[in-house]
């Protein structure tokens, strides 16, 4: 059996009272496509913060191509291959958007590598998510859509072997949702592992080799695309109390 | 313009800028300007090593009288313990202020940018109240100090003070202009932007910080050490008046705190503006300009004069760009 | 000299000037703690009113009096300050969360600069029926105003308190600390409502201004070892807590009086300081952390 690329092991965070996640544990094999769901306030966005570094674990490990990381900080599990993007768009905002991408080139790239190369890389990622003419503009002109975009492209510029998106998508059209998901599979194809969180189920069905389905900090469900949203269980919990007597 | 060529230039302009200082301390015999002008130098250092941490790194800090106050005692216990000569007692500032900025941003630097710079306006007061009950640097009556005799080739202290403190003035400026070119202050700046985003971007987000905190601690702290000579007297009120946190903050902020000219330009403006307004009409109206230049600025025109430059440039070229 | 009694006066001392320290953070536990506007003019704000109500007692006004006078027109003030500081800062994004801070910081410098050019830097008191007055109270002797102080701080921290827990509009203000979005589905506008907790808290300064002048005499820079306690006060009590904060002004309150009676007063400016720094280092979400 191959070794977990990323290993969860039996997470537990709370804030306060409050659990938000309760013991998870899942294993991602490397270049796995892995869809993770579940209702709003169900952890996963608790989850990738805790997988990036951004919130400490109350209990359990995470351990990343064999290594513990459980308290490494964000930046060194950056170095290390992880990267994200986040829900709510976080640019920099003072800089051009070909600027927000060479921050991630240069700092998991060595310093140094701000040179030619990396604009050309960062370029043609800009080229790939249709953002390419607007390179020079400031940041703080972009869209909601445009931002998200540059979310994803910034995480891949952060050359990780673990992406994570976080909804990139909402608020996509149809067309921009495929053009996405294609460079995604792509993406994975070039050997990253890619991991992602999205409420659009169409998109999370055609991507995903395997689904997780969180619900108030459990996973309630885990299997291939068409299993979990089988699982009445998965129904339920996006849809309330069961409709039954 | 290359990046080598504009490196040559600014060296040259350096050089430049302190022998005219040197020129001019023998040309002239009038010691007043010397006195005026050491004052902007000195501002030139604070406003600069404050916006090392405060524009590039985006923490504003309200403890340079801090830093400042603690600089000028050390020159203060260094020449009572010792006699140590200038150049030794603003070294050892500089190191105490880096160590300073250091334990300060261990300390402070995981807090929220509010919670530091609270933290910072304490450090002042806590500094200052043992200084006050430290009996041997004067307590809170003050030390009057006895200039030694002016090291050749100079004849008076002040020509000898005014030349230094050029030589400062380039050595912050070289530092801060390092730190903007380089990986150090595009980290900065990404951290600046949003902390969290560039942790995630593999920016080494505490280090930088710390760094920032240590060079501009040291750099202020460096700036108050000759300031006991300066006026051969060192109070803790006067040390550690909560008019240096204001003005430096302030001149950064007015002249723009993007590049490492805003604060020259900034100190140089305001400095000025303030020895002539206190000669002029009083101590109190040139604070009070003081305090309501940087409301107006940080309202009206947060990118500072240069900001302003950068817009009229815009509109006359037709070129936004993203910088700030 | 180390005696019971001492230390006895020093605690219950400590415990009447404790509840006027919250008495005058109260304000800032909702500009800062609820509204997070990083309020560092707040006790120049204070500073403010207390001279505000020096004038009017100099018309033979009492000062309690005037603090109460006072207070609609902070009402106004403080509507007018937030909407500038809105739409300057928190519109904008980015960079605001500094540019924030030093506009407050300028503020406060303004404010006290213009004080001493009105009145100079020599210290202000008032003249009332309680002050100058002492009554005994078991062995001890207490100066009355304190009690006067004491009891009005509480007062007003109770009606405060009472304001945000049972009104409407005290309710939405707590609303919209925690979910701003959930308040707008609701059909409120946030920021009028974040505007009308600002100035509730400027106009509850009136009287803690009138309470700061009857306790000492004022002067131009008091505001700066003020930053120390109301903020101290603020934290500790955990941001937003009212009950927090009449706790935490307490605990400040007695140890700095034991401080002040075991070390004397020149190390009296630190300790506010010393420990909210104690605070922000060990336990930053305060007593009763939100």
């Amino acid at each position: 059996m191959s070794q977990a690329l990323l290993d969860v092991k039996g997470v537990t965070k709370r804030f306060g009272g409050f659990t938000a996640l309760d013991a998870v544990s899942v294993a991602i094999r490397p270049g796995e496509r892995f869809g993770l769901v579940g209702p709003n306030g169900s952890g996963k966005t608790t989850l990738i913060n805790c997988i990036s570094g951004v919130l400490g674990l109350d209990k359990g490990t995470i351990s990343f191509l064999g290594a513990d990381i459980s308290k490494l900080p964000t930046y060194l599990r950056t170095r290390r291959g992880i990267a994200r993007s986040f829900q709510i768009p976080r640019p920099f905002r003072t800089m051009t958007v070909i600027e927000n991408l060479m921050v991630a080139f240069e700092f998991t790239a060595g310093h140094g590598h701000g040179g030619h190369q990396s604009r050309d890389e960062a370029m043609a990622l800009l080229e790939q998510m249709g953002l390419g003419a607007k390179a020079f503009r400031p940041s703080s002109e972009l869209s909601q859509v445009e931002l998200r975009k540059m979310e994803l492209a910034r995480a891949m510029a952060a050359r990780p072997k673990l992406l994570i998106s976080d909804e990139a998508m909402a608020g996509l059209s149809s067309a921009e949702i495929d053009e996405v998901l294609d460079l995604l599979i792509k993406v994975n194809q070039d050997g990253i592992t890619i991991i992602m969180i999205e409420h659009i189920m169409h998109a999370v069905m055609r991507f995903s080799e395997r689904v997780m389905c969180l619900d108030a900090g459990r996973i309630i469900a885990s299997g291939t695309p068409a299993e979990v949203m089988a699982d009445q269980r998965v129904q339920e919990a996006y849809l309330g109390a069961s409709s039954q007597g | 313009m290359q990046q080598a060529q504009r490196g040559w230039i600014f060296w040259a302009v350096a050089a430049l800028f302190v022998g005219a200082a040197a020129v001019a301390t023998f040309s002239i015999k009038n010691e007043y300007p010397f006195f005026a002008g050491y004052l902007i130098l000195q501002f030139m250092v604070l406003a600069t090593a404050w916006n090392i941490l405060g524009g590039y790194a985006g923490y504003v800090n309200f403890g340079t009288s801090a830093f400042f106050g603690l600089g000028v005692y050390t020159a203060v216990f260094l020449f009572k313990a010792t006699g140590a000569p200038l150049l030794v007692q603003i070294a050892v500032a500089a190191a105490v202020g880096a160590l300073l900025g250091f334990l300060v941003g261990l300390l402070t630097l995981r807090m929220r940018g509010i919670f530091f710079s609270i933290a910072t306006i304490a450090l002042t007061i806590i500094i200052e109240t043992f200084i006050i009950n430290w009996k041997f640097v004067g307590g809170a009556t003050g030390m009057p100090m006895i200039r030694p005799p002016a090291m050749p080739p100079f004849d008076s202290y002040i020509k000898m003070l005014f030349v230094n403190g050029a030589v400062m003035v380039v050595i912050a400026v070289a530092l801060a202009r390092f730190i903007q070119g380089s990986w150090i202050g595009r980290g900065l700046r990404a951290l600046r932007d949003d902390e969290l985003a560039a942790a995630c971007s593999g920016v080494p987000t505490l280090k930088l910080k710390l760094l920032a905190c240590v060079i501009s601690g040291a750099l202020m702290c460096a700036a108050g050490a000759p300031n006991a000579m300066y006026l051969s007297f060192a109070d803790p009120a006067s040390a550690f008046n909560l008019n240096y946190s204001v003005s430096a903050l302030a001149m950064a902020l007015i002249g723009g705190t993007g590049h490492w000219i805003g604060p020259v330009l900034g100190a140089l403006l305001l400095s000025s503006t303030q020895q002539l307004l206190t000669v002029t009409i009083s101590s109190e109206v040139n604070v009070l300009v003081l305090g309501l230049m940087l409301v107006l600025f940080v309202v009206a025109a947060p990118d500072g004069i240069l900001g302003l430059f950068r817009r009229v440039r815009a509109r006359f070229t037709g070129d936004a760009g993203g910088r700030v | 000299m180390f005696s019971f009694e001492l230390l006895l006066d020093a605690v219950v001392l400590g415990l009447l000037v404790g509840c006027f320290y919250a008495a005058v953070s109260i304000g800032l536990s909702v500009s800062f703690g609820l509204l997070d506007v990083p309020h560092v003019a707040h006790p120049a704000f204070l500073v403010l009113a207390s001279y505000g109500t020096y004038i009017l007692n100099q018309h033979g006004i009492d000062p309690i009096i005037a603090g109460l006078m006072l207070m609609p027109v902070l009402f106004v003030f403080g509507l007018f300050a937030y909407r500038v500081y809105y739409e300057t800062f928190e519109r904008r994004g980015g960079d605001a969360g500094v540019r924030g801070i030093a506009f407050f910081f300028g503020v406060a410098f303004v404010i006290e600069v213009l004080i001493i050019l009105m009145f100079g830097v020599d210290q202000r008191s008032v003249q009332a029926l309680y002050i100058g007055k002492s009554m005994g109270i078991g062995d001890m002797r207490i100066p009355l105003r304190l009690l006067v102080a004491f009891g009005v701080a509480l007062t007003l921290t109770a009606a405060l308190a009472l304001y945000l827990a049972r009104t409407f509009t005290g309710r939405a203000i707590r609303a919209v600390a925690q979910d701003e979005l959930a308040l707008r589905l609701m059909g409120a506008n946030p920021v009028a409502v974040k505007q009308w907790a600002f100035g509730i808290a400027t106009a509850v300064l009136g009287p803690a201004g009138a309470l700061l002048i009857i306790v000492a005499p004022v002067d131009p820079t008091l505001d700066r070892a003020y930053i120390g306690r109301t903020f101290c006060v603020v934290v500790m009590a955990g941001l937003g807590s009212m009950s927090g904060t009449l706790i935490a002004g307490i605990i400040l309150g007695v140890i700095e009086s034991i401080v002040l009676t075991l070390y004397g007063a020149s190390w009296a400016p630190a300790i506010s300081f010393a420990m909210l720094l104690a605070v922000l280092a060990v336990r930053p979400q305060g007593l009763m952390g939100r």
